[in-house]
């Protein structure tokens, strides 16, 4: 059933976002820590844990490979919804201060990811939920 | 025409589905036949949604972007914190586990390099602009961190709400950047790898930012950089209001 994987999905969500919660408290932060990282892991593992079992149907997979090819869709809609005006009023400071840090941290990524190893390892590209690259 | 109006607000989340599809569609034929493909087509998709939430917020005065359109009001849904993290989470199935973690280490080293370097720009821009107060500097240096730890580091500290509004403003022209700039500066970057989104989404920070960013690069790099860029927000609302402010305080008085 295709609602079993939407639905384990949606427990690995729920679970994880709490967890975050609970996170934030322990170390009292008024924010979720984590939240996404956790549920993602949650669901990495679950995954891993059906297969081994044979639990794991194409149907069940399906649940779940659908919302993850929506979501290109959903972060256009996230775009739309984003303060633009906002983001123009700020002036010199937010505008400054924002490039500055992205164009800082560009440049770190590069040095690190030239620094670090090259790996020619490319079995991370097969993916589960097929979409076209167009 | 009040009734397609009527039919369109009273079913907004579908209509969209239907509208960000045709977004999508529009974008995908520019990407094959005005770039030639060089210009990934979710990246115009994101640059057309961008655009229409600045429509948006001029037509209305409000800070929703598009969604505060009321026909349009489904793409506050569709594209909220609650929809985007359950997808963000979904692309976890596509994680290979063991690239995740050969990376692990330098992905947290990543973190806490992406807290610091905009948190102290931040902070020296505001300085050189005629905000001295350890205050300030600490609420604008925390928005160059997200959007999210900069009003929360801000209430935490008590600074007044221009300045927790500049802050916010600095991390939303942030993650704009990040959007935009990010397929543009993908070479440049390095990002063809796991490892190497995974250092991104702990340097670039901003789960918006990121997700949209590599989405536009390469949608397979989305789940690695997600993983790490999602503690982001949480390591910097520790961060801000403790260590960063009294490192601040101790600098300024």
């Amino acid at each position: 059933m295709i609602i079993y994987g939407t639905a384990l999905l949606a427990a690995c969500h729920l679970l994880g976002a709490y967890i975050g919660d609970l996170l934030g408290i322990a170390i009292g932060v008024k924010a979720n820590v984590g939240g996404v990282g956790i549920a993602m892991i949650l669901l990495i593992s679950v995954r891993h844990w059906m297969r081994q079992h044979g639990l794991m149907t194409q149907m069940t997979e399906d649940g779940v490979a659908f919302w993850s090819l929506m979501y290109i869709p959903v972060v256009v809609a996230m775009a739309a919804q984003q303060n633009v005006m906002a983001a123009l009023r700020g002036g010199p400071v937010a505008v400054i201060a924002a490039l500055g840090s992205v164009l800082l941290c560009a440049g770190t990524v590069a040095l690190i990811n030239r620094l670090g190893p090259q790996d020619p390892d490319e079995s991370w590209k097969e993916s589960t939920a097929k979409e076209s690259h167009a | 025409m009040h009734e397609l109006q009527n039919a369109l607000t009273s079913n907004s989340l579908i209509f969209a589905f239907a509208f960000i599809g045709l977004i999508v569609y529009i974008s995908g034929k520019l990407s094959r036949y005005l770039t030639m493909g060089r210009v990934h087509g979710s990246a115009i998709a994101i640059l057309i949604g961008l655009g229409l939430a600045y429509w948006g917020g001029l037509e209305t005065g409000g800070t929703k972007g598009l969604s505060d359109v009321k026909i349009f009001g489904g793409i506050g849904l569709m594209g909220g914190a609650m929809m985007r993290d359950f997808a963000i989470v979904a692309t976890a199935f596509e994680v290979n586990v063991i690239e995740a973690r050969k990376a692990g280490l330098i992905g947290v080293v990543s973190l806490f390099l992406g807290t610091l370097i905009p948190f102290v720009f931040g902070a020296s821009v505001a300085y050189s602009m005629g905000y001295t107060s350890a205050i300030d500097m600490t609420t604008i240096g925390a928005g160059a961190v997200t959007y999210i730890v900069g009003p929360v580091t801000g209430a935490a500290i008590g600074a007044s709400s221009d300045i927790m509004a500049l802050s916010i403003a600095t991390g939303v022209v942030k993650a704009i950047m990040v959007m935009v700039f990010t397929p543009m500066l993908a070479r440049f970057m390095g990002l063809n790898s796991p490892r190497s989104a995974m250092v991104f989404g702990g340097l670039a920070g901003t789960v918006s930012g990121v997700s949209a960013g590599l989405a536009a690069t390469d949608r397979r790099l989305v789940p690695y950089g997600a993983l790490v860029a999602t503690f982001h927000t949480g390591l910097g609302c520790l961060m801000g209001p403790s260590v960063l402010y009294l490192a601040v305080k101790a600098l300024v008085g």
